[in-house]
């Protein structure tokens, strides 16, 4: 069976890699979702396990995959926490609009 | 056994003063019998001590612990009872027994009774300690240590500002003092890299070193500054006259017979290194010459009771600073001794005459008062008989032989020392006349509430009276105890070349006899004949006035160095602090306005944070990967 990487080639995996990375910055920045800002972060997260997954393939080793689902792991664990979070906000102040939320003012 | 009779003596007062501090309120009247209990203790070990000294010859020697050790250079801490300690212990411990029983009544109902005597006992430990310590450095402790006390028992009634001040005066006066011993304890301690007395006197015995000799009169000059302190002589002594604000009986026991003392017995304990220093010793001579006619001549005209005997003391202190000028350690002993029988007496009996009169202590308010205290009266006339040389009684032989000393080596002098002692007999019986003699010119009130003191401030008056009868006797002319008792501490000693008393030794008795008779009748005319009492304070005039006013010593020091000082102490309050907290607070209001405008930055605004977050790894990333 050939590999997924001599058909493709690695480089468009970084291209697209660093294409999603971008996407996931730039809705950070723009948006003032919470819940939105909250998917970009989940973008930037896995445009990089795919670039992991993406060199293990490559270079034959297993060791990368292995990284990627401890990452998923944590991710999700952080998923969890944070909607957690975000739901105590909206029931406080009835929003996750973030620019209403200017509490930790100095 | 010899450590635990040292630590004996030394710890009783120090406990009994810790007692008297902390637990003093709830002991209410039992405060002063601990006290007085505890100094007894202290004499008692000390009698004993002095019998064994005196019987085996050999001094009680202690090392408590090794308190400094570098290379070369140690220092233990330890003790030393030997005869000039143990005469000193026995006076120190005897006399401060007396005055602390006397003290029982004439504190009664201070507020502050139990503090009192915990000073009183902190004070009699530190004097223990600067007589009986082994080396310069524990004398030093003991040194600052009754200084420390004096300052808080003068300034003891602290809400009369005039005190506080007179306390601070004291103080800083013998600080300048002190400042002179510590730099000839140095200088000791840079020549025989010891600083034991006994480890002193071997290296100087040993005479080997003559080179050094510049360096002994540096370092003998040093220590007298320390005693001219301590001891009140010129020009240090002010402090003495206004020391008098605190309670009497610590008049008594620290500014009259112990404490200012404490000099005499420093230069006498290393009598070995002022022998090498015959410059220093006419100094000395010649300072405490002048200091005794000086005070001498401004007693003769005040009219506060305390102060006429402040006076006093510095004069007499002046004739013992000049016995040792002449080298007659034993002589300036002998008057210590005797003249810290009368003269506590006198200070005593001026505090009974002060309680009977409800606090009154200018003479012109008094007289009279042989009639309604007998005992006071009886017991103050025998010590006034004893200070100016009544034949026979104490401070006749000791007042004598100072003469004969100065008579023997400078005739100059012994002319000044006869003055001041005529003037001390009229002093003392002007005070006298006016105090007890006469009618009574005080308010009807007062008048009213004359009494003779209670027992305990009797009874000490009335042993120290003895004692002021009986003192000469322990250096009779001719055959003398004290002479030969201190024959092991005086290298230089007179027991060593005892000369029979011949027609001069007479002639100057008499002399001295005559000189008596003459302060006597000059006080006896004027007070009793003419019944003259003192002017007020703004009719006097002329050189009447110039004493009145201690020749303005105290304004012309306030010219001299306070008004200067305090002229420095502004222009550097004014010019150099405001510079110097301009500087540090500019700093810091720098620090301040910069964190003001840094503050703006943490608005709370979110994507302003993330924002700059990206921004700043963007940054680094470019550092990182593309700039370097």
């Amino acid at each position: 069976m050939e590999n997924v990487i001599e058909i493709i080639g690695i480089d468009k995996y970084i291209y697209l890699s660093i294409i999603l990375f971008c996407i996931g910055v730039f809705g950070i920045l723009y948006r003032r979702n919470a819940i939105v800002m909250f998917m970009c972060i989940e973008i930037m997260l896995n445009s990089a396990n795919m670039l992991l997954v993406a060199f293990s393939t490559f270079h034959q080793d297993a060791e990368g995959q292995v990284f990627v689902f401890f990452t998923m792991a944590v991710a999700a664990a952080e998923v969890a926490v944070g909607l957690a979070i975000l739901v105590t906000i909206y029931r406080n102040i009835g929003s996750i609009d973030i620019d209403k939320l200017k509490n930790l003012k100095g | 056994m010899d450590t635990n009779v040292i630590l004996l003596l030394l710890l009783v007062p120090l406990l009994g003063s810790l007692v008297n501090i902390f637990f003093g309120k709830k002991l209410g009247n039992g405060s002063g019998i601990i006290a007085t209990l505890a100094v007894l203790i202290s004499f008692i070990v000390t009698v004993v001590a002095f019998v064994q000294v005196n019987g085996t010859k050999t001094p009680i020697q202690g090392n408590l612990f090794e308190w400094i050790a570098v290379e070369k250079f140690s220092i233990s801490f330890g003790f030393l009872l030997d005869q000039l300690s143990l005469l000193w212990l026995l006076f120190v411990t005897g006399i401060g027994t007396l005055i602390h029983l006397y003290s029982t009544s004439y504190m009664k109902g201070d507020e502050n009774y139990g503090k009192y005597f915990g000073y009183l006992n902190l004070f009699i430990f530190f004097m223990i300690i600067l007589v009986a310590g082994s080396n310069l450095l524990i004398t030093f402790i003991g040194w600052e240590g009754v200084g420390l006390c004096s300052y808080l028992l003068i300034g003891f009634w602290h809400k009369n500002q005039d005190y506080n001040d007179a306390a601070k005066k004291a103080f800083i006066m013998n600080r300048i003092g002190d400042l002179g011993f510590l730099i000839g304890v140095f200088i000791l301690a840079f020549l025989f890299h010891s600083l034991d007395y006994m480890t002193i006197k071997t290296a100087l015995m040993s005479g080997t070193n003559h080179q050094i000799n510049t360096w002994i009169g540096c370092a003998a000059l040093a220590i007298f500054i320390g005693a001219i302190g301590k001891s009140a002589q010129i020009p240090l002594y002010t402090w003495l006259p206004d020391a008098m604000a605190g309670p009497t009986p610590v008049s008594a026991l620290i500014h009259a017979a112990t404490m200012v003392t404490a000099g005499i017995f420093l230069i006498t304990r290393l009598n070995f290194v002022f022998d090498l220093a015959p410059l220093v010793q006419d100094t000395i001579a010649i300072v405490g010459a002048f200091t005794a006619l000086f005070a001498a001549s401004i007693g003769l005209v005040q009219n506060d009771i305390k102060k006429v005997l402040a006076y006093s003391t510095v004069s007499q202190l002046g004739l013992m600073f000049m016995a040792i000028g002449f080298g007659a350690y034993e002589v300036a002993v002998f008057h210590v001794i005797t003249h810290a029988f009368f003269k506590a007496c006198l200070f005593l009996g001026s505090g009974s005459v002060i309680h009977a009169m409800g606090g009154e202590q200018d003479m012109r308010r008094m007289g009279g008062l042989d009639k309604y205290m007998k005992v006071t009266y009886i017991t103050f006339l025998i010590a006034t008989a004893a200070i100016s040389g009544f034949p026979f009684l104490s401070g006749f032989f000791s007042k004598d032989e100072i003469l004969m000393v100065a008579f023997e080596h400078n005739k100059a002098l012994y002319i000044i020392g006869s003055i001041a002692s005529i003037m001390t007999a009229f002093y003392m019986f002007r005070l006298v006349f006016l105090t007890f003699k006469k009618g009574f010119r005080g308010t009807q009130e007062q008048k009213n509430h004359l009494h003779e003191s209670p027992i305990s401030m009797t009874l000490p008056l009335i042993v120290l009276a003895v004692l002021s009868i009986f003192g000469g006797l322990i250096s009779w002319p001719g055959s003398s105890w004290l002479n030969q008792y201190l024959q092991p501490v005086i290298v230089k000693s007179a027991a060593n070349h005892p000369h029979a008393l011949g027609f001069e030794a007479y002639m100057l008795m008499g002399v001295a006899t005559v000189g008596f008779l003459i302060g006597l009748i000059w006080a006896f005319r004027k007070y009793i004949q003419k019944a003259q009492v003192p002017q007020e304070d703004d009719k006097i005039t002329g050189f009447h006035k110039v004493l009145y006013n201690k020749y303005y010593i105290d304004e012309i020091y306030d010219k001299l160095f306070v008004k200067p000082i305090y002229i420095i102490a502004t222009f550097f309050r004014d010019v150099v602090e405001v510079a110097l907290s301009g500087a540090v607070f500019g700093l810091g209001k720098i620090a301040d306005e910069l964190s003001l405008q840094g503050k703006k930055a943490q608005n709370g605004n979110i994507g302003l944070y993330l924002f700059a977050f990206v921004f700043g790894i963007c940054l680094l990333l470019y550092y990182l990967f593309i700039a370097r």
